[in-house]
C-alpha cells in the first residue's frame, strides 16, 4: 500500500507548502570489526519544492551517507541508522516496507554520484540504462523506452543524441557521461534529486555547464535539490539555503548569502579563509589547523574543538560552556541562522542576549 | 589504537563510500610501504588458520625429510621380509607392509626427502629463471621483450607434465649431465624448464608497472643507474606476488613428480619415492588398498600444506584479492 | 576487429612452429636408434634399416628433418608410425574420445563450479561460503592421480554408480574422468566467480543501479552477475583449450583412448611422428581457444576493442 501518488508532476506540487523531504535527528554508524564508526550523528533539515540545498564539508563529515541514508541505499550491515527519521511528502521512509522504499527511488527520489564512470554499468549502454528507468517503474517495451533515453539525452543537451544512444559509458567524455547521469536521475520526474559531488570530477568549464543543466532543469520541474558538496564556488552559484556539516553533525545553517557573507561558526569561518577569493588578491589563505576527526572517537564537547581557534576551556570559559565539555547544541543565533556554537554571537560579531 | 586498526578502519570507512579515495602523492615510498605491507600481512597471517594448518604440516613434512629416522618408529624401509608382503596395518606397523615385505610406515616417511628436494630444487631454478627473464624483458621492453615473451609463449603452449614427459623419457640417452641421471636433479631440472613461465610474467608485469611510477621517474631523474633502479626500486615490489607464486608451486611441483614417476619416467626403483609407490600399489588396490592409500594421503597432505601456505599468504598479501 | 584476429592468427605462427620444434627437437635429438628397437629380438637386416631411415631422413640434420615434417604438414601429410599407420588415422581414431572427455569436464566446471560460487559470492561470509572456500582448497591440493584412484576406489568399486575404464558404457564412461579432470579448474572456477561476485556487488554501478530503484533481482542478475561472468567464461574458454591437451594422466588411469594416453604410448615407444603430430595438434587447440576467449572478451566487454 502506499498513498503517495509519484505520477503528477512536481511542478504542480510547489504551491502546496509542505515540504517535500524532512529529516529529524537521522543517525548513521557502522559497525566494524574494529568499532563503531559514527558517521551521521543527529541531522535535520528540510526541503521544500524548487528549493536548493546546499551541505556542505569536508570528506568524512557525513554529507554523503546520509544522503544514502535517504535513498535507502546503505549497506547495511556495515551501516545502520540508529535513529531518526525521514519523511518524503509526509511519509516516514524508514517505517515503510522495503519494496515500498523501491518504489520511491526514481520517481519520488533520485540521486547522481561523483564519479560518472564508474557508477554507469560498462557493460550496457547508456540508452539501456537510462531506458531501465521507464522498464522496471512504468512497465514500458525495450522500444519505448529506448525512445524515451532518445528523449531525456536531447533534454540535458547530448549532442547527436538519437546517434549516441546505443553507445557505452567509456565512449563518452566526462561532462557527458554526468549527463547521462542526470538524464538517467530525472527520468522519471523526481520530487528530489541529490547530486553527490556532481562536478568534482570534471573540468572547470564543464562544471560549469553541468551546473547550469541541474539549475534549468531544476526550473523547468520545480524539484528540490540537495547539492552535497565541498566546493564553495558551486554552493555560493545554485544553492538558496547552505548546512554545514562537521563530524557528522550539522554546524550551521542559513541561507548560502547569510552563511558565506557572515559564518556564526568558526569552522564555517575557517572554510571561508582557506579558500582563495578573486576579488580578494594579495590576501593570505589560513588553512583549518589539523585534521578532521577520527569517526571512531570522535572529541567530546563540541567535536571542532581541539582545530578551533576560538575555543574556551577551562576557566576561560563561561559557565557551561566549556568547548571541551559541554556540547553546543545546534541554536538561532540570529534570526535565520543556526549554529552549534557557544560563542557563535562573537564569531559574527554580535553582542550576546 | 593500533596502525592495524586505523587501517581496517580506513579499508571499511571506503567500502561503506564514507570516505572519497584522494590520491596520494607521488614519493619514493618503497621502503615504507614494503615495511607496512609485510608487518600488515604478518598480522593478518597470525589470524588465519588456514595458514597455520599449512605452516605446521609444512614444516612436519620438513623435518620428515630431513630426519626421517624420528619418524619411521624404528624400522628400516630396506629390511624387508616377503614374509610379511602386503600385510595389513597394525599397532607395530601402522601403514601395514608392501609388496616385499618392507615396513610401509618406513617407506612412505623416506619418500618425504626427494619429494621435497624436487619441488624446493625445481621452484629455485624457476624462479631464477623467471626473474632473471622476467626482469630483462620488462625493464628493456621493445625487441628484447617481443623476444622472449615469444619464447614463454612457446613453452606456455605446453602442458607441464607433457614436456617434462618428453625430456625425462629421451633424457637418459643424451649426453646431457643431470637430465641424463634418472635422479632427482633430472625430474627437478625438467618440471622447472617447462614451469618458468608463470614467474616471469609475475615479474615481467610488475617490473612493467613500477617501471612507469612516478617514483621511479623521480629516482631516475635524480641520476641513479638503471640496474640500481631495478634492484632497489622495481624489484623488491615483484616479491610479494613471487612468494605467493612459488609457495603455491612448490606443492604442484611435488604433484607433478608424483606423476612423473608414476608413469615411469620421473625416479627409478631402488629410489623411494611416493609416486612409485602408488604405481606399485594400484594393482593390489583391491586386495591391499592400504598400499595406495598411504603414500596418496601423506602427497595430498605435502601439496595441501604448501597450497594452504600460499593461499594464506595471498589474501595477506593483496587484500583485494579477499572478498 | 577482423584485422585484430588476423594479427593475432599471424603471431600464432612462430609459437605453433616453435612448440613443435621444441618437441620435435626433443624427441628426433635423442641417439638411441628406434628403427632398432622396432625389430626387437629379430634382428632387421642392414638393407631394410637403411631403407626406413632414409624414409624417415633419420640421417639427415635435425632442421631437415623438420623441414621435411613440414612440407608434409602443410599437405596434410602428419608423417606415418613406424608401422606405416598415418599419424592422422591415430589422430582421427582417438580424438573424438577427448573432446568428450572435455566436454564433459567443462560441463562439471559450469554445473558445479559456476553454481557453488554464484551462491558463495552472494552469500559472503555465510555457512555455505566457508564450506566452498574450504572444499577448494582441498580439491586443489588433491593430485589428480590421487583423485583419479578414489573415485575409481569409491564410486567405482564399492558403489558401483560408474564405470571405472574404458568407454563402453556412453556418457557414464565419461563420468568419472571428467570429474576428476575438471576438478582442479572447477575449483578454481568456484573461486573466481565468488571473488568477482563479491567485488561487483560492491562497484559503484550497482550502487547506481539500487539508487534507481530497480528490484533486487534485476540488480543481481542484470548489474552485477552479468559483469561478474566475464572473467569467469572467459576462463572456461581458455580452459578447454587446456583441457584437451592435459588429460595424459586422467585417461591413462581410466583406460580412456583418447589422444592423452596414445600420446604417453608413443612417448614410452618412442614413436616421434605420432607425439610431434598430437604435441603440435593439442599446441593449436591452446593457442586457438586463447584466441577465441580474446574475441570474446571483446563481445563481453564493450570497453575492450582491439584496433
Amino acid at each position: 500500500m502506499t498513498n503517495l501518488d509519484l505520477t503528477k508532476p512536481t511542478a504542480e506540487l510547489a504551491a502546496q507548502g509542505t515540504p517535500l523531504l524532512e529529516v529529524d535527528d537521522l543517525r548513521v554508524e557502522f559497525r566494524t570489526r574494529s568499532g563503531v564508526v559514527n558517521a551521521v550523528n543527529g541531522v535535520s533539515y528540510s526541503l521544500g519544492a524548487g528549493e536548493t540545498l546546499a551541505i556542505l564539508g569536508e570528506s568524512g563529515s557525513g554529507k554523503s551517507v546520509s544522503a544514502q541514508a535517504i535513498m535507502g541505499i546503505l549497506e547495511t550491515p556495515p551501516a545502520v541508522i540508529s535513529g531518526g527519521g525521514i519523511w518524503f511528502q509526509g511519509r516516514n521512509v524508514l517505517e515503510m516496507s522495503a519494496e515500498d522504499q523501491r518504489k520511491i527511488r526514481g520517481p519520488g527520489i533520485s540521486m547522481i554520484f561523483q564519479d560518472a564512470l564508474s557508477s554507469l554499468n560498462p557493460v550496457y549502454s547508456v540508452g539501456f540504462q537510462i531506458g531501465e528507468m521507464f522498464r522496471a517503474h512504468r512497465g514500458m517495451s525495450k522500444k519505448a523506452a529506448r525512445a524515451k533515453a532518445v528523449e531525456l539525452m536531447d533534454r540535458v543537451r547530448i549532442p547527436a543524441a538519437a546517434r549516441r544512444v546505443d553507445d557505452y559509458p567509456h565512449q563518452f567524455s566526462g561532462g557527458m557521461r554526468q549527463r547521462v547521469m542526470i538524464a538517467m536521475a530525472i527520468a522519471l520526474d523526481p520530487r528530489i534529486l541529490i547530486a553527490d559531488e556532481p562536478t568534482t570530477a570534471l573540468d572547470v568549464t564543464v562544471q560549469a555547464q553541468v551546473m547550469d543543466l541541474l539549475k534549468d532543469l531544476q526550473q523547468e520541474t520545480g524539484m528540490g535539490l540537495i547539492l552535497i558538496t565541498h566546493d564553495l564556488g558551486v554552493v555560493n552559484e545554485v544553492a538558496d539555503n547552505v548546512a554545514v556539516m562537521y563530524a557528522g553533525e550539522i554546524v550551521e545553517r542559513g541561507t548560502v548569502d547569510d552563511v558565506f557573507s557572515r559564518p556564526s561558526h568558526p569552522y564555517t569561518d575557517g572554510l571561508m579563509s582557506s579558500v582563495p577569493q578573486v576579488e580578494a588578491k594579495g590576501g593570505r589563505l589560513r588553512p583549518i589547523a589539523g585534521q578532521p576527526p577520527n569517526l571512531a572517537a570522535i572529541p567530546s564537547g563540541c567535536p571542532f574543538h581541539p582545530r578551533c581557534s576560538r575555543r574556551r576551556l577551562g576557566a576561560e570559559a563561561a559557565p557551561g560552556r566549556d568547548c571541551a565539555t559541554d556540547v553546543p547544541p545546534l541554536r538561532l543565533v540570529v534570526p535565520g541562522r543556526e549554529a552549534a556554537c557557544h560563542y557563535s554571537e562573537e564569531v559574527l560579531g554580535v553582542a550576546a542576549e | 589504537m593500533t596502525d592495524q586498526q586505523q587501517l581496517d578502519l580506513r579499508k571499511d570507512a571506503v567500502e561503506a563510500g564514507t570516505t572519497t579515495g584522494l590520491a596520494s602523492p607521488s614519493v619514493d615510498v618503497t621502503k615504507e610501504r614494503q615495511n607496512s605491507l609485510w608487518s600488515d600481512a604478518w598480522g593478518d597471517l597470525r589470524r588465519n588458520p588456514l595458514f597455520w594448518i599449512g605452516a605446521v604440516l609444512g614444516l612436519f613434512f620438513l623435518l620428515m625429510a630431513l630426519v626421517p629416522q624420528l619418524f619411521a618408529r624404528g624400522a628400516d624401509p630396506r629390511a624387508c621380509d616377503l614374509a610379511d608382503s602386503k600385510a595389513r596395518p597394525s599397532a607395530q606397523h601402522w601403514f601395514g607392509f608392501d609388496q616385499q615385505g618392507c615396513d610401509y610406515l618406513a617407506n612412505v616417511v623416506y619418500g618425504a626427502r626427494n619429494s621435497l628436494i624436487i619441488g624446493v630444487t625445481a621452484v629455485l631454478v624457476i624462479l631464477l629463471l623467471g626473474v632473471l627473464v622476467g626482469a630483462v624483458a620488462g625493464y628493456y621492453g621493445g625487441v628484447t621483450d617481443g623476444i622472449l615473451a615469444r619464447i614463454a609463449d612457446i613453452f606456455y603452449a605446453l602442458p607441464l607434465i607433457l614436456g617434462a614427459l618428453v625430456l625425462l623419457r629421451v633424457g637418459p640417452s643424451t649426453g646431457i649431465p643431470i637430465i641424463n641421471s634418472r635422479g632427482p636433479g633430472a625430474v627437478a631440472i625438467a618440471l622447472a624448464l617447462f614451469g618458468w613461465m608463470t614467474a616471469m610474467r609475475l615479474v615481467r608485469s610488475q617490473v612493467i608497472a613500477v617501471k612507469s611510477s612516478d617514483y621511479v621517474a623521480a629516482a631516475r631523474a635524480m641520476g641513479a643507474s638503471s640496474r640500481r633502479i631495478l634492484v632497489r626500486h622495481i624489484l623488491p615490489n615483484a616479491v610479494a606476488p613471487v612468494l605467493v607464486y612459488a609457495t603455491i608451486t612448490i606443492g604442484v611441483i611435488i604433484a607433478a613428480e608424483a606423476t612423473l614417476t608414476y608413469l615411469g619416467v620421473g625416479l627409478q626403483r631402488p629410489a623411494i619415492s611416493w609416486g612409485l609407490q602408488i604405481e606399485a600399489g594400484q594393482d593390489s588396490i583391491r586386495t591391499a588398498p592400504h598400499l595406495v592409500l598411504f603414500p596418496s594421503l601423506i602427497l595430498t597432505l605435502t601439496v595441501m600444506a604448501f597450497v594452504m601456505m600460499g593461499d594464506a599468504l595471498r589474501d595477506a598479501l593483496d587484500p583485494r584479492q579477499r572478498a | 576487429m577482423g584485422r585484430y584476429v588476423a594479427r593475432r592468427l599471424l603471431l600464432t605462427i612462430p609459437v605453433l612452429l616453435g612448440a613443435s620444434f621444441l618437441i620435435f627437437a626433443m624427441v628426433y635429438a635423442l641417439p638411441g636408434d628406434p628403427i632398432r628397437a622396432l625389430g626387437g629380438d629379430r634382428p632387421l637386416s642392414p638393407a631394410v634399416i637403411a631403407e626406413l631411415r632414409e624414409r624417415f631422413h633419420l640421417n639427415d640434420p635435425l632442421y631437415v628433418q623438420y623441414w621435411e615434417y613440414l612440407k608434409g604438414l602443410f599437405q596434410g601429410d602428419l608423417g606415418t608410425d613406424f608401422r606405416g599407420r598415418p599419424v592422422l588415422d591415430t589422430i582421427e581414431r582417438t580424438l573424438p574420445v577427448t573432446v568428450k572427455l572435455a566436454l564433459a569436464a567443462v560441463l562439471f566446471e559450469i554445473v558445479i563450479g559456476l553454481v557453488a560460487g554464484v551462491l558463495a559470492g552472494i552469500r559472503r561470509n555465510s555457512y555455505f561460503d566457508n564450506v566452498v572456500l574450504v572444499s577448494t582448497t582441498l580439491i586443489v591440493s588433491i593430485p589428480i592421480l590421487v583423485l583419479a584412484f578414489f573415485t575409481q576406489l569409491l564410486f567405482g568399486l564399492k558403489l558401483g554408480w560408474f564405470p571405472i575404464a574404458g568407454t563402453n558404457e556412453g556418457f557414464y564412461s565419461y563420468v568419472l574422468p571428467g570429474l576428476v579432470l575438471a576438478s582442479g579448474s572447477l575449483a578454481y572456477v568456484a573461486r573466481l566467480t565468488r571473488t568477482s561476485l563479491a567485488e561487483n556487488l560492491r562497484a559503484d554501478y550497482v550502487r547506481t543501479a539500487r539508487a534507481k530503484g530497480l528490484p533486487n533481482r534485476t540488480v543481481v542478475v542484470r548489474h552485477t552477475l552479468r559483469n561478474s561472468l566475464i572473467p569467469v567464461v572467459t576462463f572456461i574458454g581458455a580452459d578447454i583449450g587446456a583441457l584437451l591437451g592435459g588429460a595424459i594422466v586422467t585417461e591413462t588411469v581410466f583406460n580412456l583412448p583418447g589422444i592423452g594416453r596414445e600420446v604417453f604410448n608413443s612417448i614410452r615407444s618412442q614413436e616421434g611422428a605420432v607425439v610431434v603430430g598430437i604435441v603440435t595438434l593439442m599446441v593449436f587447440f591452446f593457442i586457438f581457444f586463447n584466441l577465441v576467449v580474446d574475441v570474446l572478451y571483446a563481445v563481453l566487454d564493450p570497453r575492450i576493442r582491439y584496433d
